[in-house]
């Protein structure tokens, strides 16, 4: 298993799609979901919310062009809810994104995107309003994340970001995604699934 | 200290395998449930890294997100579909994994199939990439939705990392009105905690109302916790749960289900336990609850009215702007008498054999309104054929609903099922998501299976009490 890249920071520019409970049907609609990669999703993000039913681009921040180019998305609280669908932080990947700022995740969502190294950071409400309005203001605005000191820094601006503890140091430490971890422990979990009764069954459950 | 352990602690702490660095749990996951939509890529993964699948017995698959309810033949009219059912069958075939296709009888959403079968049984962990795994949490298990890659991590380990959640205990006692079903109540829940009131924490369901409940409840119940932000929901197992499960394929038989049955006992939460939050809600309180926005905790009784944007607080009313400009309903106005394009009776939360003949029972002699174009979609193939040895299918002809074959369908509109323009569904599926059932611009209405039937013959937004004369309790 290769090592995975330790992910302390993250800069670039942002992009405000403000709002709560943005959920993933809106992130990635369910028909692009009918493909066995994830290859294409990139351009699907946010599809109907960027164009029409005819092909027409709608006004949408990602359709913006003073935003072009922006790495970090910015947006309100639970972002992520609903399906658990892992095209979701993957579509927003493939999009070029590699942070997000919110006010709260969904559960799924922060486990899906962490594991893929797309960083997720909360900020306080008030917070969360400046960094919008900052990037509003100024779409060149440098951004940084920096998880390591738990800071996101907008031009002028500095604000206290937070993230699981777990998050971060896995993030930090390289090891966001956990199969190598997770390969280590074999012989543990065999012994844990027959103790459990989950192996020696002849029939799944015929011993509880 | 207390040695008086809840059932999430218990079955997280007998699965843990070890606490991994940086402060995460690997869990034993004892069953894991695939389909075609989200385990395709993560066989691919699997392939790159060159591993087996570690415990192929342990891993169950069903085919239902992109599946046509209209007809079975194949190939499907959608080279896509076809692509995916292909795909699933030759990964199962591959590494050994058991497989309820289309043939065997046993085939419908995978959240059906693993009740249906006896595999879904207390005190397990169970994940799928679906978020509404959830719903195996009925039978005490500790069961939620995963990504692909964790899809990835569970067939290869087994295991997965994860955060131990806080449990939240809700309390539902008294006596629902009649009228009033598992939907209302699960709806009055989200409504009242909020969509992401639950982020982080795991919901232990109980009170007299939860106690009284079927499995098929229950299981209404548990499915939608990932709607509240939950990621599962589960319910204490008791004799009701016992008695569902007995003599089911996959549940334990002969001396293995009287150990089994002693062993599950002693899963259910102590008198006595520590839990993180406990919530009580009064059954008096709630009516038959519909959705009017977009997101399922935007929901009112159906004797009250549109919200307005003034009344909303500060920081909701940009999103009851949004909610009430999509949804194209008159703010102040009832929900009541809003006209229903398309009924849609089916989904992992509300289409097992108790909805449809609760729905039945009440379109039987009547008929569907003309402007109302209505599906019946169960929720597996066993439903279908209980359902047709009860004659509930000529019911539902009878009353103009069309009868189709099990798949998630409408829900999320991966199959040719799916609203047009801004038609309006009165829906008994689980989410009212912006462009969910297939139209970005349809419209979502949720509610129970007989609010549903109560819609399709009206064509309108209609209290079903009144209607139907809904007088006496036949359930919780």
């Amino acid at each position: 298993m290769s090592a995975l890249k330790a992910i302390t920071e993250v800069t670039g520019t942002g992009v405000p799609i403000p709002g709560d409970d943005i959920d993933t049907d809106r992130i990635i609609p369910a028909r692009y979901l009918k493909a066995i990669t994830f290859d294409e999703l990139g351009p699907h993000l946010f599809h109907d919310e960027r164009w029409t039913e005819t092909g027409e681009a709608k006004a949408h921040p990602l359709n913006d062009e003073r935003y072009e180019g922006a790495n970090i998305l910015i947006s309100g609280d639970n972002f992520g809810c609903g399906s658990s669908r892992e095209h979701a932080p993957q579509s927003l990947v493939r999009h070029g994104i590699r942070a997000v700022i919110a006010g709260s995740f969904a559960g799924i969502f922060f486990g899906n995107s962490t594991k893929i190294g797309l960083v997720c950071v909360q900020v306080e409400r008030a917070s969360l309003e400046r960094i919008t309005r900052a990037v509003q203001q100024d779409p060149g605005a440098r951004i940084s994340i920096d998880l390591l000191q738990g800071r996101v820094t907008v031009g002028e601006l500095q604000v206290p970001c937070q993230i699981p503890e777990s998050a971060r140091r896995a993030l930090t430490g390289g090891y966001w995604d956990p199969i190598a971890q997770l390969l280590e422990s074999g012989d543990q979990i065999d012994a844990l699934a027959a103790q459990l009764g989950y192996r020696n069954a002849t029939r799944p459950g015929s011993t509880g | 200290m207390s040695t008086a352990r809840n059932l999430f602690d218990k079955v997280w702490d007998a699965h843990t395998v070890r606490e991994l660095e940086g402060g995460q749990t690997q869990l034993l996951i004892g069953t894991h449930l695939i389909h075609e939509v989200t385990s395709p890529q993560a066989f691919g993964m699997l392939r790159d890294l060159n591993l087996p699948v570690r415990m192929p017995e342990r891993t169950f698959a069903t085919v239902d997100h992109i599946v046509p309810t209209v007809s079975l033949q194949e190939p499907f009219a959608d080279p896509l579909a076809n692509d995916m059912i292909t795909e699933l069958r030759r990964n199962c075939a591959e590494h050994g994994i058991e497989l309820f296709d289309l043939s065997s009888g046993r085939q419908g959403i995978v959240h059906m199939v693993g009740p249906e079968q006896g595999i879904t049984q207390p005190g397990t962990t169970i994940a799928c990439g679906d978020s509404h795994t959830s719903t195996h949490g009925a039978f005490g298990a500790i069961a939620f939705g995963i990504g692909t890659s964790q899809v990835r991590d569970v067939l290869a380990t087994q295991t997965l990392a994860l955060e131990r959640l806080k449990v939240r205990r809700i309390e539902v006692n008294g006596r629902l009105s009649p009228g009033v079903y598992a939907k209302d109540v699960i709806l009055h829940i989200i409504r009242t905690l909020g969509v992401d009131g639950g982020i982080g924490y795991a919901y232990e369901y109980a009170g007299e109302v939860i106690d009284r409940m079927s499995m098929e409840e229950r299981m209404t119940i548990c499915n939608m916790s990932i709607e509240g932000g939950a990621r599962c929901g589960y319910v204490n197992p008791d004799e009701t749960t016992f008695s569902y499960l007995e003599g089911r394929p996959y549940a334990p038989q002969g001396p293995d289900w009287d150990a089994a049955v002693e062993r599950w006992r002693g899963l259910a939460s102590d008198p006595g336990c520590h839990y993180d939050d406990v919530v009580t809600i009064d059954a008096a309180e709630i009516a038959p609850t519909v959705t009017w926005g977009i997101n399922p905790g935007q929901a009112i009784s159906i004797e009250e009215n549109v919200p307005t944007v003034e009344e909303a607080g500060a920081q909701e009313r940009e999103a009851v702007a949004m909610a009430l400009q999509h949804m194209k309903l008159t703010p102040g106005a009832p929900i009541r008498g809003t006209k229903v394009d398309v009924a849609f009776l089916g989904s992992c939360t509300n289409a097992r054999l108790s909805d449809l003949i609760e729905a039945a029972r009440y379109l039987e002699g009547r008929r569907v309104h003309p402007n109302v174009k209505a599906i019946c979609v169960p929720g597996s193939q066993l439903v279908k054929a209980q359902s047709e040895r009860l004659g509930l299918d000529r019911i539902f002809r009878a009353a103009g609903f069309e009868w189709r074959d099990a798949g998630c369908s409408m829900c999320l509109a991966m199959n040719t099922d799916r609203l047009e323009g801004d038609q309006l569904c009165a829906s008994s599926s689980n989410r009212n998501f912006i462009g969910r059932q297939g139209s970005p611009s349809g419209r979502t209405v949720l509610m129970s299976p007989v609010m549903v039937a109560a819609a399709a013959v009206t064509g309108e937004i209609s209290d079903a009490r009144e209607l139907f004369g809904v007088e006496q309790q036949v359930v919780a």
